[in-house]
């Protein structure tokens, strides 16, 4: 009961926000908006007794993703400039193209007899994150993911830095779509 | 609790969200706010089936990790060229930069 | 009472028979339950700021050759009261332009950021929080305190407060890397991230183990919450005030009472990690003296704050940032790689011989640390840009009368 409330409660919040994220004019307030799904993504997974998974969803996304974000906007914008229109021309496609997609998406999903299951008898082991710990580093577990992601992750922070270095002479601007016209 | 079915539409109402945003924005950091809430979705997807499929076994979690480690990877590169756009083109708008265009 | 001495956990069964016996379900009396937990949780940190911010004024004031508040009741007791009634009636600005939903948000975020914190904190055996992932939950509170300075940044619609938000978030950052990386070391030693069974595994508190480690976290806690020498998000004299350069009235008191309670949060939580939480004398057997242990513990961590305060200049931005990222970031990481390695020699010994080797590799290793600073130093002299002038000159004294 009070388990579904706040399913229900934090859905709405996720999906609202979530709209506010891809229509809102203000960017930053789009960012603001997406950290709230991705907190309510968060307490979804306290729901799903995915403790670890949630601590880091809040850790991942919302200090370091978001801040990132925030980061970028604040750095790719002309001072006291306004935000220009949201959308692009294509907009209504947009629209029609992810009505399909949702529409499909729950079409399947009504066909599919699992959609309906409760938790079974099996629950999530009391030490679950000392196990999962464990299995992320036994050869027998998920020792190559877990390495071929650390290995990412080092490749995109070196890449990061190597893009993002201001050192080189900038050639440009280059002609944007706005001086070809 | 809730049916498994409660959070699958929760998830793919989130990815057409998203998707929307991908498709429709204009600024190219829009755009990725549009993809960070797909790749949510797909987390949420990912830690339900975990829990009510197997709960005792580690695909799921691991799976999601994996994502957690690729958005990051995924932020962090993004960010960056868009920061290396805008220096050069002076605009991160997406429908503005068509360089590469014949 | 002695029962409760001796296991505080009648109180709540007590209350739950009390509510029981009103008739309530049990799903009710466990939720009104959680309820009051969380609401003593909330407001007794927040009632002990108004102390804390008495203590800070009159030890600073102390330090600073002054005498600090003494008007207002016993000692200036208080004057942190009379304070709150004067901001009550301050006029509630909110400048023009601003976004009014963030600029409402932030300061409840702020403190809300810090009160996330004490869930997790074990105040004593079997009182207070015992998260299976607490270690990982205090990082993510700071993340929200985190959005929180930014949203109060951008909201105001102010250059200033804008320019201090962004140095904050990039200050808060930084720190966080150095800061997640030597709370491993509690982690690693007592092999789990729940605080309790990191108290309950310090038979030898952790500091005789890793003082180095201890020392980083105090100095990244210290910049965490912003406290001189890091106090870059309120520079006064760069920046007015930084991000809450357009708050006043009860907002501004948000932040601050914030700002204290962090301060004296993270003199708890050096005392969770490294001095042994509520462990003391007859703390067992009595697990509410583990709470007075665990207080003054964490006081005289937080007294330290406050001296640092007093004793220290504001350290520049770029200092800042390369305190953190040259210096603090890579000597933990090196700490964690060779206590990691370390601790695999000497696991099975009992505490203290394993104590021991943690202490000389911590020794050794501040020790190659100060040698190549100082080598460094050596080789790279700060350019002298003028000569040292003394700040006050001596006046010429007229020459005594003949």
């Amino acid at each position: 009961m009070v388990v579904a409330f706040i399913f229900v409660l934090s859905a709405l919040l996720m999906l609202a926000s979530a709209l506010v994220a891809v229509t809102s004019r203000n960017l930053v307030r789009a960012v603001m908006a997406l950290v709230l799904v991705l907190f309510g993504n968060a307490v979804l997974f306290i729901l799903l007794e995915a403790y670890f998974l949630a601590v880091a969803q809040v850790i991942i996304y919302i200090g370091a993703i978001a801040i990132l974000i925030i980061f970028a906007l604040m750095l790719t914008r002309h001072t006291g400039q306004e935000w220009g229109p949201a959308w692009n021309r294509a907009w209504p496609w947009a629209v029609l193209m992810a009505a399909g997609l949702a529409g499909g998406l729950l079409l399947v999903m009504r066909a599919w007899p699992m959609a309906g299951r409760m938790v079974e008898e099996a629950q999530v082991p009391a030490d679950y994150t000392r196990q999962l710990g464990v299995a992320l580093v036994s050869p027998q577990g998920f020792v190559v993911p877990f390495e071929v992601a650390s290995v990412l992750l080092l490749a995109a922070l070196i890449g990061a830095i190597y893009v993002a270095w201001g050192g080189r002479k900038v050639k440009g601007p280059y002609p944007t779509r706005s001086d070809e016209e | 609790m809730v049916p498994l079915g409660w959070y699958l539409v929760v998830a793919a109402l989130l990815f057409a969200i998203g998707a929307f945003g991908v498709l429709a924005r204009k600024n190219a950091i829009a755009i990725f706010i549009g993809l960070e809430i797909m790749f949510n979705a797909a987390l949420l997807n990912a830690v339900a089936f975990w829990r009510y499929l197997h709960p005792t076994q580690f695909d799921g979690t691991v799976f999601a990790i994996v994502i957690l480690a690729v958005a990051a990877a995924e932020a962090a590169v993004g960010l960056a060229v868009f920061i290396a756009v805008y220096r050069r083109f002076g605009t991160v708008d997406a429908d503005e930069i068509t360089l590469l265009r014949g | 009472m002695m029962e409760f001495l001796r296991n505080p956990a009648v109180l709540v069964e007590a209350l739950r028979a009390l509510f029981l016996g009103w008739g309530l379900s049990p799903m009710l009396t466990n939720l009104l339950l959680y309820i009051l937990g969380g609401f003593a949780l909330a407001t007794g940190p927040m009632l002990w700021v108004i102390f804390l911010i008495w203590f800070e004024r009159k030890v600073v004031g102390r330090f600073q050759d002054r005498l600090g508040p003494n008007r207002v009741g016993p000692y200036g007791l208080l004057q942190p009261i009379a304070d709150v009634l004067k901001l009550i009636t301050k006029e509630d600005i909110i400048p023009a332009g601003a976004d009014k939903l963030m600029y409402w948000a932030a300061p409840i975020l702020s403190v809300a950021g810090v009160l996330l914190l004490w869930p997790a904190i074990p105040l004593g055996l079997g009182i207070g929080g015992d998260l299976s992932v607490g270690v990982l939950f205090l990082i993510a509170a700071g993340a929200i305190s985190t959005m929180a300075i930014f949203m109060a940044g951008w909201s105001s619609n102010n250059k200033y407060a804008l320019l201090g938000a962004l140095r904050t978030v990039a200050q808060l950052v930084s720190y966080e890397v150095p800061a997640v990386l030597v709370l491993l070391i509690p982690v690693m030693l007592s092999g789990s991230m729940s605080l309790q069974d990191i108290v309950k595994a310090q038979n030898v508190w952790y500091i005789v183990y890793a003082p180095l480690a201890a020392l980083i976290f105090f100095i990244v806690s210290v910049a965490e919450v912003g406290r001189t020498p890091f106090d870059l998000l309120e520079a006064e004299s760069e920046i007015i005030a930084g991000f809450h350069i357009e708050y006043s009235g009860m907002k501004f008191a948000m932040f601050f009472a914030g700002e204290f309670l962090h301060a004296f949060t993270i003199g708890i939580l050096t005392a969770v990690f490294y001095l042994g939480g509520w462990r003391g004398p007859g703390a067992e057997t009595f697990p509410v003296l583990g709470i007075l242990y665990l207080w003054l513990k964490g006081f005289l961590v937080y007294f330290v704050v406050v001296w640092l305060r007093a004793t220290f200049p504001r350290i520049r931005i770029d200092h800042m940032l390369n305190f953190s990222w040259k210096f603090l970031t890579p000597l933990a990481l090196a700490l964690v790689t060779v206590m990691a390695v370390v601790d695999k020699f000497v696991v099975g010994l009992g505490d203290w011989p394993r104590a021991l080797a943690h202490l000389v590799v911590n020794l050794v290793l501040a020790f190659v640390t100060l040698h190549l600073v100082r080598a460094w130093a050596r080789r790279y002299p700060r350019p002298k840009v003028a000569e040292p002038r003394p700040v006050a000159r001596p006046e010429p004294q007229p020459a005594s009368g003949d």
